[in-house]
């Protein structure tokens, strides 16, 4: 199995840290960045989608039931869905420490 | 067999990068290291050489473009002097981070300001960390040979790090000198054509030079450290081939008459023949004077050097830069740590002297050996000297 990034050690790093496949940075956390992340009350969505058009990571997609909601893998929480929803879906709360 | 040609010790090191048969120069001239790129120019432009010459606009892209060039596989090579290696500072880390097995003569010279063309190895001591392996010459022989030898000490996949060839401007770049040069064969045969092992390839993409957070960034310098340190084992190996192949063997520190000396000069650079003869005259009045030139400045030679200093009681390291409101002259500062662990470590006595081309006589070096002991028995040995400042 593939390490997580946090475990690989200088051995397992290639040549000048050269990066041999394609798309690479998806396995790369940027949700730990976040102080503050999205929560969602999806009786009011109207499934517009403009939260997935602003977020600036693009990490925003539908979910089984077709409401937009952010992966927070890579979500930084940057709150500007929920300053751009233009029905109040997305309120954002603070991380627990 | 070679033959021996009375030549500009710049003009030997383009014919050499000529007889590595480099693919690729990307260089802007700077005294004193002009000759060099010119030359080369000329070889490229003669049709002597079937290589890309990129005249760029400033050494920032010098390096830049021989980033690009190395990443392909293309053996490349440039050369430069005092302020362009400065100009090129943040692109030299970036080649040995990255692996590039880049080729680069400098003729060093002092740094601005006051403006000074003129030999000194501040540009030298202002690289020390940038990862790239660092060997001074001392003649131009020597440059002609390390220049040779770089490709393949840089090209071996165990290594694959860009060197430095440092040559005092002027002192040796501007002399004439009979240099033996090989045949074409004998070099071609020393250092064939290499593969790099993951290059810039359409076919097979990869993404170099990208960036690592805090959580791999430590990893990937000590990838490097360990690269950088297990290349000294594989630099001994090659300048060993070289004197298999060529009747030249160099080494990282090399002793001149230092058999039971009490006193002990060390020089970096073209100092070592002045100081040759400053040693031969203080020994032949019968003074216990013997000379150290420190050839491998990266990776620093600890064992070499504890080995060649011996029991000597008092150790003269002369430095042709200055480390400002720190520890005054580079090497005499790496020096005295090198020693410290040592049980019987000789009293280490700096002198920061040469610079910006002021020369340095036989005379002076004499002088140096007769007050080291004295300025070692006051206790100040841990003080260094500007030597030969007007007060």
């Amino acid at each position: 199995m593939k390490k997580l990034e946090n475990e690989l050690t200088w051995k397992d790093l290639e040549i000048g840290c050269i990066v041999t496949e394609p798309g690479s940075t998806r396995e790369y956390r940027t949700g730990d960045w976040r102080s503050q992340r999205p929560t969602y009350d999806f009786n009011k969505c109207i499934k517009c989608g403009l939260c997935a058009i602003y977020c600036p990571e693009g990490c925003i997609g539908q979910n089984a039931e077709g409401y937009f909601q952010a992966n927070l893998f890579w979500c930084k929480g940057c709150g500007i869905c929920s300053k751009e929803c233009p029905t109040k879906v997305i309120s954002m709360v603070n991380e627990e420490a | 067999m070679g033959k021996r040609v009375g030549i500009e010790v710049s003009l030997a090191i383009a014919e050499a990068a000529k007889m590595a048969d480099v693919d690729v120069v990307a260089a802007y001239p700077i005294t004193p290291q002009t000759h060099i790129v010119e030359h080369m120019a000329e070889i490229v432009a003669n049709g002597e050489l079937d290589a890309e010459y990129i005249p760029v606009e400033s050494e920032h892209s010098a390096m830049s473009a021989c980033l690009g060039s190395s990443a392909t596989g293309a053996r490349t090579f440039t050369a430069t002097a005092g302020q362009g290696l400065e100009l090129m500072h943040e692109v030299l880390y970036v080649a040995s981070a990255m692996r590039l097995p880049i080729v680069m003569a400098v003729a060093n010279r002092a740094l601005s300001s006051p403006l000074n063309v003129w030999g000194d190895q501040s540009d030298l001591m202002a690289v020390r960390d940038v990862g790239w392996i660092q060997i001074i010459c001392e003649n131009g022989q020597e440059a002609f040979d390390h220049t040779i030898c770089a490709f393949r000490i840089a090209e071996d996949n165990r290594v694959l790090l860009p060197v430095m060839i440092h040559c005092d401007g002027f002192y040796l770049t501007h002399v004439v000198e009979p240099i033996e040069f090989p045949t074409q064969e004998e070099v071609t045969n020393f250092i064939p054509k290499f593969k790099y092992p993951l290059p810039l390839d359409t076919a097979k993409p990869v993404s170099m030079g990208c960036f690592a957070p805090s959580f791999i960034y430590t990893e990937a310098k000590k990838a490097q450290e360990v690269n950088i340190l297990n290349s000294k084992k594989i630099i001994l190996e090659h300048w060993d081939a070289f004197g298999k192949a060529f009747g030249r063997y160099y080494h990282p520190v090399e002793s001149y008459r230092t058999e039971g000396a009490k006193t002990l000069l060390l020089t970096l650079g073209s100092f070592g023949e002045t100081a040759m003869t400053a040693v031969d005259k203080m020994r032949d009045e019968g003074k216990s004077v013997g000379l150290l030139k420190l050839r491998l400045w990266r990776p620093f030679p600890y064992p070499e050097l504890r080995k060649a200093v011996g029991n000597a009681e008092n150790l003269v390291v002369v430095d042709r830069a200055l480390s400002f409101g720190g520890c005054g002259g580079p090497a005499y500062s790496e020096v005295r740590s090198a020693l410290y662990s040592e049980k019987n470590h000789p009293k280490v006595v700096g002198f920061v002297a040469g610079l910006g081309g002021r020369d340095i006589t036989v005379a002076e070096f004499e002088n140096m050996v007769k007050r080291a002991p004295e300025i070692a028995n006051t206790g100040a040995e841990t003080e260094y000297e500007m030597f030969g400042v007007r007060e």
